[in-house]
């Protein structure tokens, strides 16, 4: 195999990108259909191209069956056989070429090498997207292993470095003009999304971006409407390691583990962010539509509102039309479809104290008096512990507290609590609150049971005065007040 | 039985015609409850007219309640407790006619309580809960059913939060008038949901909380508000006041002393929407200023203005001087920075001026005195407390030219009797303190006596050089007296008691350090003045056992008193217990006191709120009989202070006059 029959796969290649560039083009799907079609026809019998078709074709697939297909995953499977067939045959042509060749056989064996690599990393990566849609976290067939359009742009940078790797002599012819300029494009916006994800991954509090970009406003048409599929949202994972095959969230850590494949992925080029030069490129604004129709965030929809970034969509996407299916684990009740917002919920979870009349609980004041202003009739509700423990001001604290010490009237104190929890009866009635018992703690279990309730249509209290004036009646002649009720 | 209707003229004139007859005699209390002693039928009319009550002990509530069917005011603040059981009871009884309720000051009733009374008196429309500290937000949300409250006043209840405003805003949405002063665990959450929700507030006091800028929004939007006061609320500042860009339209009254973070800045844009503001208050805030001044150039409304406290500078009166509003109460009391010129340019502008106080000003001279009584010849009011530069000329001016004054304010000054002499030609005097004066002697007291009839209260505090005549004549010609002080009067003796016996109006005495009075004097005074509520006889050494019995027996209003270092023992005290109103006592440094004695007295004293000790009996009385007094309601006060020696009173001036800047 010549070195040169690599030539016009690159050219296809570029091509490729500039299809890819093209801004009207609205739909992936559509998009990635035209540099099919180019490809094709600079298809030459190249040992590389259908590994690229092949992802291509599958992405088609994916983008075009959106539930678990036996026939796709059939094509897949021979797809892939025919891929290793066609690996099997270079690396006899390999070993058939080794006594022939004999000029600089260091490096050829070098490029052997990587181009062996390269085509075992993509046949990997086939093979992990194709069982992916066996695994039972991704619902909907493919969706946790079909790449993501991004993961194609994140293909395209992957593989072509290896292409360089062959193509050393070239590198020059590629690396300018504007061939070259699509695909540091391509790849950025899967860089730059890494990075957004990294970012919010980090800090929670920004992940409702979806939220902050509402008051954008950009003309209709001055940005480019991209739209992810749902798989492609979906997906766990969008950074593959081209050598191994492991999927990463962010691209950075792809780039530290990418440290254990060989010394040259520890150069600081390798190492950097990449593509920040892109910044040069007047870059077209880039909006993302949800794919679900009707959605208010879809292109269709009359007032439509874009999303952001990739990871608004995938937080819209995920919170908005998608199961919640992580629970809490310390109240069983509160469900969320993104794991960062079950962590924020975690964190502030039992102790949520500031309660409104009608149930709902709030971990900030200033927030169940937002909620108090907004509707008529709530109320806050005072936490029982509070109106019980310090009780009625000063009277029981006091009274109680001197007729204990004298040491008299235990039936006193009952039947103070009693008064209470008439209130806490009460208030509980007024309050409509779903779930006193549970709010107010045993504690006012405990009270209701001590003092009982059955106590009262008596007078619920004595004057402790009264109680002492009996004690201390020979002192004093102490009018005695009988309860009166 | 025909005949002997017949024969009661009463039964022929229609019940509203007594009850006018009633309204009529309603300022004496004394003139009522005799009515109702006439007859039986009287005795009913007046059970059906009474509407206001204030007992005195909750233990007599049962048989008031029932007595006064038609009671719509409840004055709880002299019972030294109110418990749960005292409020169902009223709850019950006055069910649908009680509008108003006053806990001030009595602690020791419960949420349970005020639940109960907040739901079976659904015409309650004020509640006054001030001082109870210990009161929580439950009980507040208590209150909050009381769903047609116009008016809740919560002064220093500190235990209160956000929560329990919450619960108030929601629940009573007719409120009008709230104060919520010293409650520092309410913050701008509260206020703001409380000026949301309460859209007829007109009164608002919000002094000393933590509040900010955050709640003066929401408040600003309140239609009906006319009085604000933000008093001591040093979270509101300049900077963020200025966002707001009017205040509330409609107000009337703004205060915002000691806010010092409020300058010229920040004060237009709480005051520039309202043009009706009648009444503003700056006290003890940021230098007054001609910028400050100027703030105010255009309110034509604008009467009273009180810079209390406040640097002032010559510019900012002038500036006053020329404000479009024609003012008729200033107070520049403690104001550092006045001078004769500024003062001058202020008076010589609002001519009107009814209220001065320039208590301190300490910069002043007799110019200033000179052109006060040359244009506001309608004041009616004028302190001059301590203006150490004003000669004893000065003071014959205000009584040549003031002739409208009824409160003269001349405590610590250089006035002598000439000065008293012209004073007397203020015929309308009701209150005038002279303490501290050392040039007055009797003669002009005499000449006050003759000329002021009006006089209603007299403060002769340390003026030491008057004697016996001196309240001799002014017991004759002031029948109305009610108030009147001569402590350190060293020359008092019972003949002036004696004198003052004539005064039946008499409630407040103070004699404290007259060692020549006696119980003698005493008797009269217990004898003649029934109306008696505050005695101070401190230091009074003759006094002793002797004067307890006539006050025990006549003094039956006496609520106040004051017998430390006096010759009263045991006996005395204990006789004191038959006074059913006295509340306050203080009895440091009685010699024949003894623990058991004491134990008696405070036993017997069933309505006792506050008692200073001495601390050495803290120890001596049982630990149980304190906490059942003070489950009673009753207050300790324990004093350890050593007996302090005798000062001369000039000396004592000096050194006052050392201690003030």
């Amino acid at each position: 195999m010549d070195l040169k029959d690599k030539v016009p796969r690159h050219a296809s290649f570029t091509q490729h990108q500039q299809k890819w560039e093209d801004p009207s083009i609205l739909d992936y799907s559509r998009r990635i259909e035209s540099p099919f079609l180019a490809f094709n026809q600079t298809h030459t019998s190249q040992i590389k191209v259908p590994v690229q078709h092949g992802v291509v074709n599958e992405l088609v697939q994916a983008s075009k069956v959106q539930d678990w297909d036996p026939s796709a995953m059939l094509d897949n499977l021979s797809f892939l056989e025919q891929k290793i067939h066609q690996l099997q045959d270079l690396v006899h042509l390999i070993i058939g070429r080794k006594g022939q060749v004999l000029g600089r056989p260091d490096e050829l064996v070098v490029q052997q090498q990587q181009l062996v690599t390269a085509d075992l990393t993509s046949i990997i990566v086939q093979l992990i997207s194709t069982a992916g849609s066996l695994l039972p976290s991704g619902k909907h067939t493919l969706s946790a292993a079909t790449p993501s359009l991004e993961q194609s742009g994140q293909f395209g940078g992957v593989v072509f470095p290896s292409a360089q790797g062959l193509n050393d002599g070239f590198q020059p012819q590629n690396a300018g003009g504007c061939k070259v300029s699509g695909l540091p494009n391509s790849v950025d916006i899967s860089r730059k999304n890494g990075n957004e994800q990294n970012h919010i991954i980090e800090e929670h509090e920004l992940k409702d971006e979806e939220d902050v970009e509402e008051g954008e406003s950009l003309i209709p048409g001055t940005y480019e409407i991209l739209q992810l599929e749902k798989e492609e949202i979906l997906a766990p994972h969008t950074h593959f390691c081209t050598i191994c095959g492991k999927g990463f969230k962010r691209d950075a850590n792809l780039r530290m583990h990418m440290r254990g494949h060989g010394d040259e992925y520890k150069t600081p080029g390798a190492l950097a962010k990449p593509n920040k030069e892109s910044g040069s490129e007047p870059t077209i604004i880039k909006r993302y539509s949800c794919p679900y129709t009707g959605c208010k965030r879809n292109k269709d929809h009359k007032k439509f509102q874009p999303l952001k970034t990739i990871l608004c969509v995938k937080n819209h996407y995920k919170r908005t039309h998608c199961d919640k299916s992580y629970i809490c684990s310390r109240c069983n009740t509160k469900k969320f479809s993104v794991i960062a917002d079950l962590k924020t919920h975690e964190k502030h979870c039992g102790k949520d104290k500031w309660l409104c009349s009608c149930g709902t609980t709030f971990s900030r004041k200033d927030k169940l008096f937002g909620h108090i202003a907004l509707f008529q009739g709530h109320t806050p509700a005072i936490p029982l512990e509070e109106a019980k423990a310090p009780a009625g001001p000063s009277d029981q604290g006091d009274s109680n507290h001197a007729a204990n010490k004298v040491g008299s009237m235990n039936f006193n104190f009952s039947s103070n609590v009693s008064s209470e929890s008439e209130v806490q009866s009460s208030m509980d009635i007024k309050g409509n609150v779903d779930d006193p018992a549970g709010y107010f703690s045993p504690l006012s279990f405990d009270t209701c049971n001590f003092g009982g309730f059955h106590e009262f249509p008596r007078p619920p209290f004595d004057d402790s005065e009264s109680n002492l004036a009996f004690l201390l009646s020979g002192s004093c002649n102490y009018p005695h007040t009988s309860g009166e009720d | 039985m025909k005949k002997q209707k017949q024969d009661n003229p009463f039964n022929l004139v229609a019940e509203e015609i007594i009850f006018i007859i009633l309204d009529l005699l309603n300022r004496n209390s004394l003139a009522i409850k005799s009515f109702s002693l006439v007859c039986k039928s009287f005795y009913a009319v007046e059970s059906k007219h009474r509407c206001s009550l204030k007992p005195l002990r909750q233990e007599r509530l049962p048989a008031l309640l029932s007595r006064y069917p038609n009671i719509t005011h409840l004055d709880l603040t002299l019972c030294s407790r109110v418990s749960d059981a005292s409020l169902s009871l009223v709850s019950h009884s006055c069910a649908s006619s009680l509008r108003s309720i006053d806990f001030s000051r009595t602690p020791l009733f419960s949420t349970y309580g005020l639940l109960r009374l907040a739901l079976n008196c659904k015409n309650i429309v004020e509640i006054d809960l001030s001082n109870a500290t210990e009161l929580k937000d439950s009980a507040l949300a208590a209150v909050a059913e009381a769903k047609n409250l116009e008016k809740l006043s919560l002064a220093r209840c500190k235990s209160i939060t956000d929560m329990g405003v919450g619960c108030v805003a929601v629940g009573c949405r007719k409120l009008r008038f709230i104060c919520l002063k010293w409650c520092f665990g309410v913050g701008d959450l509260g206020i703001g949901l409380l000026a949301v929700k309460c859209k007829h507030l007109c009164f608002l006091d919000l002094s000393y909380l933590p509040i900010t800028n955050k709640c003066l929004s929401s408040i600003s939007k309140l239609q009906h508000l006319e009085e604000l006061i933000l008093e001591g609320c040093f979270g509101i500042e300049d900077d963020s006041l200025a966002v707001l860009k009017h205040g509330c339209n409609s107000l009337k009254s703004l205060d915002v002393s000691t806010c010092q973070n409020i300058s010229h800045n920040g004060l237009p844009s709480l005051i520039n929407g309202a043009l009706g503001l009648r009444q503003l208050t700056l006290a003890h805030g940021s230098p007054v200023t001609s910028s400050l001044a100027d703030c105010l150039r255009k309110h034509s409304m604008l009467q009273s203005v009180k810079l209390d406290g406040c640097f002032v500078t010559d510019d900012g009166l002038k500036t006053i001087g020329n404000w479009c509003a024609s003012l008729r109460e200033l107070s520049l009391s403690k104001c550092l920075g006045v001078t004769d010129e500024g003062l001058s340019s202020v008076v010589t502008k609002h001519r009107d001026l009814r209220k001065l106080d320039i208590t301190c000003c300490r910069k002043i001279t007799d110019a200033s005195i000179a052109s006060i009584t040359n244009s506001c010849k309608s004041l009616t009011s004028l302190r001059v407390e301590s203006c150490t530069l004003v000669t004893r000329e000065a003071f014959v001016l205000i009584g040549q030219r003031c002739h409208l004054l009824e409160e003269l304010d001349l405590t610590d000054n250089e006035v002598d009797d000439k000065g008293l002499k012209y004073i007397s030609r203020c015929s309308e005097l009701s209150s005038l303190k002279l303490g501290i004066c050392l040039n007055i002697t009797d003669e002009g007291l005499i000449h006050i006596g003759k000329g002021c009839s009006k006089l209603v209260e007299l403060d002769l505090y340390r003026s030491e050089e008057i004697t016996d005549s001196a309240i001799l004549a002014i017991a004759q010609g002031c029948p109305g007296l009610e108030m009147i002080n001569m402590a350190y009067c060293k020359y008092i003796t019972d003949r002036s008691l004696l004198s003052l016996s004539k005064c039946p109006q008499l409630k407040t005495l103070e004699s404290r350090g007259c060692s020549l009075i006696t119980s003698l004097g005493l008797k009269a005074v217990a004898v003649g003045c029934k109306e008696l509520t505050k005695l101070d006889i401190k230091k009074c050494h003759n006094i002793d056992d002797a004067g307890m019995l006539p006050l025990a027996r006549f003094s039956q209003n006496l609520r106040q008193i004051n017998l430390s270092h006096s010759s009263v023992t045991d006996i005395g005290l204990l006789s004191l217990s038959s006074i059913s109103c006295l509340q306050n006592m203080t009895i440091l440094h009685l010699k024949g006191l003894t623990p058991a004695g004491l134990a008696a007295v405070l036993l017997a004293c069933g309505g006792l709120k506050k008692v200073k000790l001495q601390a050495t009996f803290r120890w001596l009385l049982p630990l149980r009989l304190v906490q059942y007094l003070e489950s009673r309601g009753c207050m300790f006060q324990w004093k350890d202070k050593v007996l302090q020696e005798k000062l001369d009173p000039k000396c004592w001036k000096l050194q006052l006059e050392d201690l003030m800047p």
